[in-house]
């Protein structure tokens, strides 16, 4: 094939970009050098369904569907019960996440989508973690519930479960405190986030 | 639908019902197409689905039954229908196997925005998820292939899911919906309403775009030196291909479009560029590279358009209209995007703008034309170009002409030099081979008494994926032509094997399997006709325009080596176009 060389060489040596190249680079959030990489973001998005299962596999669809990330999902009814109200987490260059966007707005079933990434909003996971313990170190474990003010939900002789609620740096640092004693289960409820205020208040 | 049973049962009243007022499921849907205004459906009948057959033999309903003979055949000839005539097409299929012998067809629908609803049985409710005999999670299995898609769980919902369903299929940027109906459903009875609209909260098409970026549009009109209108399927299918060569024409600006853009605006004005990409036109993508005003209409940024992306159209600014939000800025960000409908953007657009100075670029663009013009080698041997070149004379460019997916694909695009919308159809976004003839039946169906000739472009592998529909069409008196350029190879593999595989040409040889093609067409109720050289085109199309009552299938037995050319390597930059006539260093 004649042209590789050619087109190789084009990915070796970047070429000089003309200011319409580096206009649409910039503008979908890649890198303009060679060696440089995209600026990835992570951003938190509210997305408003018809409370169906068929609603919920579409979106849920989409990610794997369009290839895009998705870091966390948390589901459950709106304010009203015909409506579910999803945050999701996911990542991308602004090209991709503008994508995810438009995508997610264009299902049909979908009433309202929101980035609250730039907003200023609030973020919580709910985490419980079940460690087993022998009774000397029930105690240390349990001095452990007012640093992170979790509660504890379960006691057994071997067991201890604990609740934490908290965004989700603070749900990884408990997890990893836990994770030196003999953590046997880890559940994680996904972020659900919330715009602070109204949203016409600013 | 068979009319002697039909005039003996339409007779006898509508048996006793024991609930007054009330209809089965399969009675609501039948009222409901006819309601929606549907002409024709494409179907097969099974289980799932028999009830609906029963109705349609006692209620004789306005709507025509094409019992295909495959339900892929149904869905690429419902697919052919909307696309020649601009309407919803209609699929009635069985579950489980009925259902995914859709699926390429509804995948092919979604990739190329055709409006189209698909009916598909399903076992009753109480057995969904046992593994029931014919059962497919249907709605599961067509998902991302779907605009939007139904399952009816109860029968009072089953009118306002019809209407939905045409509704979501038909406006914006259409596409496939696909309507699950278990047989409980159809079985059960309620009252029939159609109802004369829906709302669907999450969904709301745009129309006009916005008056500002238009504005904007028009001043970077204005200041470009070398601006070039790109033009998609888009701008056909929102009927905006008149005020697209009118804008054109007004503003001297010329006028390249994709595959799907193909009869937008006339190639045969000096305006026109041809189509550009993988196999445009040597001077359609020059004119892309040095453009500095992009004017995208309807048009998706396609890989096989751009090729590699960031060495494409370096130095233009660019404008996109389209209806879809998701497919603006989706593969190159825009400078001015413009959400609405195409045709509605462009009346707004119009008196914005005014004729332009463009003499230096259209020089230039003309040079290019003459440097490398489409054409093919005259050796006295049979070449696919040429035939397509007398089909256009035969059919003064008046024809609906079908191409399938390969080779004959793009000679089929790049020879018939196309001045109507809607006069070429093909499988762009899937390439699905298989999908010319059925495809053209449909659109035959949809233009029956219009004087308009159906022309079906074929190869020798791709005609043979839905053969079957061939009978069809001869049950039906279709006059369709059926061409089939028979260089006994999967031509367009065969093409890039020989130019980027070193000639390895595995199992791309269809010598030993292909069938005598004349004797297939007879058997199935057509006209065959055989052409082995080039002075025997002209007859060979004379004799099959004689036949008006029957398809005709003409094999041409074409060089088996030719290839399609220019050419832009896939994932190349579009600098990088292989052409006949020269060596590429030269149009590097
Ligand atoms: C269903 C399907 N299978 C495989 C392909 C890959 N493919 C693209 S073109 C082509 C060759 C088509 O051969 P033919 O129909 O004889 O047309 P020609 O290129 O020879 O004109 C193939 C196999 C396809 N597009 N669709
Ligand atoms: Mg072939």
């Amino acid at each position: 094939m004649s042209n590789d060389t050619t087109s190789n060489n084009t990915t070796a040596v970047m070429p000089e970009l003309t200011p319409q190249q580096l206009f649409r680079k910039q503008a979908a959030g890649e890198a303009i050098h060679p060696d440089a990489e995209d600026s990835i973001h992570r951003h938190v998005l509210t997305v408003l369904i018809e409370n169906t299962i068929g609603a919920l596999n579409r979106v849920s669809n989409l990610f794997s569907q369009r290839g895009f990330n998705l870091e966390s999902v948390a589901v459950g009814e709106g304010l009203k019960p015909e409506q579910a109200r999803l945050t999701l987490v996911t990542t991308g260059n602004d090209r991709i996440i503008a994508q995810v966007l438009k995508q997610l707005n264009a299902l049909i079933d979908t009433i309202e989508v929101e980035d609250l990434t730039e907003e200023d909003h609030v973020e919580r996971e709910l985490c419980l973690v079940k460690v087993r313990c022998t009774s000397e170190e029930r105690g240390v474990l349990l001095a452990m519930v007012d640093v992170f003010r979790a509660s504890v939900v379960n006691i057994t002789p071997d067991s201890l479960t604990f609740e934490v609620t908290g965004p989700t740096a603070k749900v990884n640092a408990f997890i990893g405190v836990m994770k030196d004693y003999d953590v046997r289960e880890v559940a994680r409820s996904g972020r659900v986030a919330m715009r602070r205020r109204l949203a016409f208040e600013h | 639908m068979n009319t002697s049973v039909q005039t003996e049962k339409a007779t006898t009243p509508t048996p006793a019902n024991p609930s007054q007022g009330l209809a089965s499921g399969a009675e609501i849907l039948i009222r409901s197409l006819e309601a929606e205004g549907v002409e024709i459906i494409f179907g097969h009948p099974g289980g799932a689905i028999i009830g609906i057959y029963d109705e349609m033999h006692r209620l004789n309903p306005s709507f025509e039954h094409v019992l295909v003979r495959h339900e892929q055949g149904g869905t690429h000839a419902a697919e052919g229908y909307a696309k020649a005539t601009g309407k919803v097409g209609t699929v009635l299929v069985t579950s489980g196997p009925g259902a995914t012998n859709c699926v390429t067809g509804i995948a092919d629908a979604y990739m190329d925005s055709i409006p189209m609803v698909v009916f598909t049985g399903q076992v009753p409710t109480h057995l969904i998820g046992n593994d029931a005999f014919q059962e497919c999670d249907t709605i599961g299995v067509t998902r991302s292939i779907t605009k939007h898609s139904f399952l009816v769980r109860d029968v009072k919902d089953l009118a306002e899911t019809v209407k939905k369903a045409y509704y979501i299929a038909r406006t914006g940027r259409p596409g496939p919906v696909v309507v699950d109906l278990p047989k409980d459903i159809l079985a059960a009875r309620a009252p029939f309403h159609y109802p004369s609209s829906v709302r669907i909260r999450g969904y709301n098409p745009v129309g006009r775009g916005n008056t500002e970026q238009v504005q904007k549009a028009a001043t970077m009109m204005a200041e470009a030196e070398r601006p070039l209108f790109y033009v998609g399927g888009g701008t056909i299918i929102s009927d905006g291909a008149e005020r697209l060569t009118a804008l054109a024409q007004k503003t001297g600006i010329p006028v390249t479009t994709t595959l799907h853009g193909l009869g937008s605006f006339p190639e045969n004005d000096p305006l026109s560029v041809g189509m550009l990409g993988m196999h445009g036109t040597w001077y359609a993508n020059m004119a892309v590279q040095n453009t500095d005003l992009l004017i995208a209409v309807g048009a998706r940024f396609d890989d096989r358009v751009t090729g590699k992306i960031e060495a494409w159209a370096p130095h233009a600014r660019i404008i996109h209209i389209d209806i879809d939000p998701a497919c603006i800025s989706k593969n190159v960000p825009v400078d001015c995007p413009i959400l609405g409908d195409v045709s509605k953007v462009l009346e707004q657009l119009e008196p914005l703008v005014q004729p332009g100075d463009y003499s230096a670029w259209r020089s230039q663009i003309d040079a290019w034309k003459k440097e490398c013009p489409m054409d093919f080698e005259r050796d006295g041997k049979l070449r696919p170009q040429e035939i397509i070149q007398a089909l256009r004379e035969k059919t003064g460019g008046q024809a609906v002409v079908v191409t399938d997916v390969g080779q004959n694909q793009m000679w089929g695009a790049q020879f018939y030099s196309y001045v109507h919308p809607r006069s070429h159809i093909t499988s762009g976004g899937l390439g699905t081979m298989g999908f010319s003839l059925p495809a053209a039946m449909g659109a035959a169906f949809g233009l029956r008494g219009m004087d308009r000739d159906v022309i079906s472009i074929n190869g020798d592998g791709g005609v043979m994926m839905n053969i079957q529909e061939l009978g069809v069409a001869a049950a039906h008196k279709l006059p369709l032509k059926v061409v089939i350029l028979n260089n006994n190879y999967l031509g367009m593999v065969r093409q890039w094997q020989e130019l980027f595989h070193e000639e390895r040409y595995s199992h791309t040889n269809l010598e030993p399997t292909n069938p005598d093609f004349v004797r297939l067409a007879e058997a199935c109720g057509c006209v065959g006709l055989r052409c082995d050289s080039p002075e025997d085109i002209a007859s060979t199309l004379e004799a099959a325009w004689e036949v008006t009552d029957r398809p005709v299938v003409m094999e041409f037995s074409v060089v088996n080596e030719e290839k399609v050319f220019p050419m832009v390597p896939a994932g190349a930059a579009t600098d990088n176009m292989i052409t006949a006539q020269f060596n590429p260093e030269a149009c590097a």
